[in-house]
């Protein structure tokens, strides 16, 4: 049985970003706090339609963001991320 | 509210009967997957399953190990907070009280670790009183890795966050420490007849 | 820049089904008007929303097909099997019919003339959707940066706005489309018939001195092999852009 991957990109949740900061963020770009490699957030390895989406370094694969929404709100945490630069 | 969309009706939501799908769920037939990050891969020999914490002894069993104690067959309705529910899941698997039999602890909680870096939180009662398992066949085949394999926690009484998937180790603790989605503001409890998604629900 | 959803809310709007094109037996173009719409970049993408009478919903992403020249929004969806919201939208929508979206959403999956070139893009599937808006804009906007297409269908009958590709290329500042058929070839096909390669990227792409523009689009596992041949020819992984299909998220 081939191991289909089952993660997608940042883009795959630009509707639930714009939501949570008020503005487009698949090209703001941050920095990984574990590896320090600098990314786009649409090049983010997004595992989605959990109860919230996570986006992890495609380079050292830790944690990045990860966007829930409670009672109709969004919220996003970013423990790992070192910087984060608005496009 | 959302205008309905003419001729729309989403995937098969047959009826169920009340008494069998808790509030806001809707009745899947497939099995979605879903997880926080990649799918780990382990072989039999380097799988192991620890109980830790609050413990006078340690408890670790190696895949062979775990695989000689007794088994059994579970049937249950499993609900994920995302909305879906699956009734009558067949499972393997070895029972939680056979696993913490004569455990002597004043921890009340649980962390539970997976391979990767998942984990999830519960009060240990919830653990016992044959409630819980740890699963390693689904529907009489081995666990598929992408649904927990070799295998999960499983704890069909709560959201189905709860329920592991390649579980490592089952941390018992005095104090309760939040989990991955409990960290994110997901209920330290999760019962689905309570709808307890969310802290505070 | 016009249309951009750089700042601001989010604001579902409800579109309506103008036109239906079938563009293989299945894949559709939906040709919508949707009042309000503020326009939107090539690469950009809306989600929509489905509610059934019982209030159930299901919300999913798809890449707007056409350029802001054209005063319709396109979507081009792709059936994934026992997906509900593909099923829905081509077996059961009709011209007439009204469901949300919202959007225009993305920034880094996104090409105009401004940005440069030349243009590598390289698409499987239903990942080439946002591709051909790249290219619809580009003849809209009449600019003559050089563009290479890279195709990868399972056959030419499921080559998506494949009438439309073969009337590109004619001319000197056409984009170049390379067509590879991976599962079944038409009688006297001279083409590439197997996956996208490294060694088949090395022959359609640009040099790396000459510093494409990468847009790599289609199912995750497509799109990270291709991504890796490319910085192992030699690209700057800077310039290599990735949008990851599937039905875990994207479509479905």
């Amino acid at each position: 049985m081939t191991k289909t991957p089952h993660h997608l990109d940042g883009n795959a949740v630009g509707g639930l970003l714009i939501e949570a900061f008020g503005r487009e963020m698949t090209a703001a770009r941050e920095c990984c706090g574990e590896c320090g490699s600098v990314r786009e957030l649409g090049a983010l390895l997004a595992y989605t339609r959990g109860p919230g989406e996570v986006l992890r370094c495609p380079d050292c694969g830790c944690v990045l963001l990860v966007a829930v929404r409670v009672a109709g709100r969004a919220r996003v945490s970013a423990r790992a991320v070192a910087w984060l630069e608005m496009p | 509210m959302s205008p309905i969309t003419r001729g729309f009706r989403g995937r098969r939501r047959d009826e169920a009967p009340d008494d069998r799908l808790p509030p806001g769920q809707y009745l899947t037939r497939d099995f979605p997957v879903l997880s926080t990050g990649p799918t780990p891969h382990l072989s039999p020999e380097e799988w192991t399953l620890r109980v830790t914490g609050e413990i006078d002894e340690p408890r670790r069993w190696s895949w062979t190990e775990f695989r000689a104690l007794p088994s059994e067959e579970v049937r249950a309705d499993i609900h994920c907070v995302t909305k879906w529910s699956k009734l009558d899941t067949v499972w393997e698997g070895v029972s939680l009280d056979l696993l913490l039999g004569d455990l002597d602890t004043a921890a009340d909680y649980v962390l539970v670790h997976a391979y990767g870096d998942y984990t999830t939180n519960l009060p240990l009662e919830h653990l016992t009183g044959g409630r819980a398992w740890i699963a390693f066949a689904y529907d009489g085949d081995p666990l598929e890795p992408e649904h927990g394999g070799p295998a999960r926690l499983l704890v069909p009484h709560l959201y189905l966050w709860k329920s592991a998937k390649w579980v490592r180790e089952l941390e018992l603790r005095i104090e309760d420490e939040a989990g991955f989605w409990e960290t994110h503001g997901y209920h330290a409890h999760g019962d689905p007849w309570r709808e307890q998604r969310y802290a505070g629900d | 820049m016009a249309g951009t959803a750089i700042r601001g809310r989010l604001r579902w709007l409800l579109a309506e089904a103008a036109e239906l094109v079938e563009e293989t037996p299945e894949v559709r173009s939906i040709v919508l008007d949707a009042p309000g719409w503020p326009g939107h970049l090539p690469g950009q993408h809306v989600d929509i929303r489905l509610t059934a009478e019982d209030g159930y919903q299901a919300q999913r992403s798809y890449s707007i097909a056409t350029p802001a020249e054209d005063e319709r929004l396109t979507l081009t969806v792709e059936r994934v099997p026992d997906g509900e919201a593909s099923t829905y939208l081509l077996d059961e929508l009709q011209i007439g019919d009204r469901f949300e979206l919202r959007g225009p959403i993305g920034g880094y999956f996104v090409w105009t003339p401004e940005i440069g070139g030349p243009l590598l893009l390289i698409g499987a599937g239903s990942g080439i959707v946002p591709l051909m808006a790249m290219i619809r804009h580009r003849v809209r906007s009449q600019s003559s940066l050089p563009v290479h297409l890279l195709v990868s269908s399972r056959s030419w009958d499921q080559v998506i706005y494949r009438a439309e590709l073969e009337r590109l290329g004619s001319e000197g500042n056409d984009p170049r489309v390379v067509h590879t058929l991976t599962r079944t070839q038409p009688p006297g096909w001279t083409g590439y018939r197997r996956r996208v390669d490294r060694e088949m990227i090395g022959e359609v792409a640009p040099p790396p001195m000459e510093r494409p523009l990468c847009y790599v689009c289609g199912p995750t596992g497509f799109v990270e092999a291709v991504a890796t041949s490319l910085v192992d020819l030699g690209h700057d992984p800077a310039r290599v852009k990735t949008e990851r299909f599937g039905p875990t998220g994207g479509n479905g």
